[in-house]
């Protein structure tokens, strides 16, 4: 970090604090900024191209109906007609997990999902919802999600702690996924383009060997876009399965 | 700071006993404030001293700034995408669907008049050939009956003259046949008269009676 041409692919993820308010810990980070631009995208693209609500649509405005008809689809697949009451809940989470890492691909720009507290958070609130929702709505029939039908009676002692078991771990596995995907695919990206930089400095042979480095940063960019896509899906997916869960407790 | 605070101790030590009594309660004075400094260092500039030994990621000092913001932004996307946004993209392809489904509902009346009126068509079509078949058998039938009424009636004038052409023939031939005696026993007295040189018409027709008879 003291030397400006090493390259620390940690630093990326470092928070700094844009506009600071005292010392209680609620300043205006680049993190904040992001999640704020991140919302200002979301909301901006899916209201402004939907301004003239055409009939037939033009690009952007059909952009806009693919999204939508796209996470509806995941929604009314996995949870039914009852789940499409938290189709806005899953939309945001998909738009705000898509759009986040997507900006996390543009150099310079902070990646808010590449913070576990973040992910952490967002896993907690779809826990939350499903836990709050599965017990308002079916009282305590919701226990019923950690007794599989169909299971015999001497079973239920070994399947019920195991059920119970990865119920607790949803959440955890749910944000780690999301945090690991992105922060290690940020690390790669950030050390085989460091390997660029470093033999691009030894001259010609360097120059040479650091050719390999490029074509594998030019891959893994790639692969870093899929995956970002991929997990915003896969956490919108899971998240319908869960709220499927909280409305439809018996298996 | 801290290693500061040690030489004060070490150059205290290095002093005369008194001043060793002193310095050895100094020191922790001085330590303490310097360990103060340090915890103040550590709780002020967080985000700068900190962040250089904590993993980025894992360090809980931005914690509260991040849930704090994470919060207020996820409420607002919440908030615009469930009132506006999204009641806004589905009434838009709600009413796409049910114009489409209008739409394909009226071409389907349509076609079913068309087909309907295509029937009708079709329907008359038949009666009228039907129609034009039946006029035609009767003209026909009309025509076939005028022309054997005419034949019959030519036919029975025809016959009709012929029996006429007949008798006139036969009262012709009588007639003729009753002149041929006369004409004959004319000519038989113009012979005998030639011949013998006198012969009464009476003489004659007597002959011409006797040939006859023959």
């Amino acid at each position: 970090m003291a030397d400006p041409n090493k390259v620390d692919p940690i630093h990326q993820f470092q928070i700094t604090d844009i506009v600071s308010f005292g010392d209680g810990g609620i300043s205006f980070t680049n993190s904040a900024l992001f999640m704020v631009l991140t919302v200002g995208l979301i909301a901006a693209y899916l209201i402004l191209s939907t301004q003239k609500r055409a009939l037939v649509p033009n690009r952007v405005q059909l952009v806009s109906e693919m999204l939508y008809e796209f996470v509806a689809k995941m929604v009314s697949d996995s949870a039914g007609k009852a789940g499409m009451k938290f189709f806005p809940f899953v939309f945001s989470l998909f738009m705000f997990v898509l759009v986040a890492n997507m900006f996390g691909m543009i150099p310079f720009f902070f990646t808010v999902t590449s913070h576990i507290i973040i992910t952490f958070a967002l896993a907690m609130l779809v826990f939350a919802v499903v836990i709050i929702y599965g017990f308002w709505k079916n009282g305590f029939k919701f226990l019923k999600l950690f007794v599989p039908s169909g299971v015999p009676a001497y079973v239920l002692p070994i399947v019920v702690p195991i059920e119970f078991v990865s119920f607790l771990s949803r959440p955890i596995s749910l944000s780690v996924r999301l945090f690991a995907n992105i922060l290690a695919g940020h690390i790669t990206l950030k050390v085989f383009a460091g390997f660029i930089v470093t033999l691009g400095g030894l001259g010609f042979l360097g120059w040479l060997g650091a050719l390999l480095p490029l074509i594998m940063t030019v891959a893994i960019t790639a692969l870093e876009f899929l995956v970002a896509a991929l997990q915003a899906y896969v956490f919108a997916v899971l998240t319908s399965m869960y709220i499927n869960d909280a409305i439809h407790p018996g298996h | 700071m801290a290693g500061s605070a040690q030489d004060i101790i070490y150059v205290a030590q290095a002093e005369t006993g008194d001043a060793l009594q002193e310095g050895t309660v100094v020191a922790p004075a001085e330590e303490h404030a310097a360990t103060d400094a340090a915890h103040g260092t550590e709780g002020t500039h967080a985000s700068t001293e900190a962040h250089s030994e904590v993993f980025p990621p894992f360090d809980p000092a931005s914690f509260g700034s991040q849930l704090l913001w994470l919060a207020l932004c996820f409420a607002a996307l919440y908030l615009l995408m469930s009132r506006v946004a999204l009641p806004r993209i589905g009434s838009i392809i709600e009413t796409r669907r049910t114009r489409i489904e209008g739409d394909l509902k009226e071409a389907e009346r349509l076609r079913q008049e068309t087909e309907k009126a295509a029937a009708a068509y079709e329907a008359a079509l038949a009666e009228a050939r039907k129609n034009a078949h039946a006029i035609a058998e009767e003209t026909r039938a009309g025509i076939k009956a005028d022309i054997e009424g005419r034949r019959a009636d030519v036919e029975a004038q025809l016959s009709k003259r012929v029996t006429e052409a007949e008798a006139r023939i036969l009262t012709d031939k009588t007639a003729a046949l009753a002149n041929v005696a006369t004409i004959a026993a004319e000519t038989a007295q113009a012979l005998v008269a030639r011949i013998s040189g006198s012969a009464t018409a009476a003489e004659a027709k007597a002959a011409v009676a006797a040939v006859n008879k023959e």
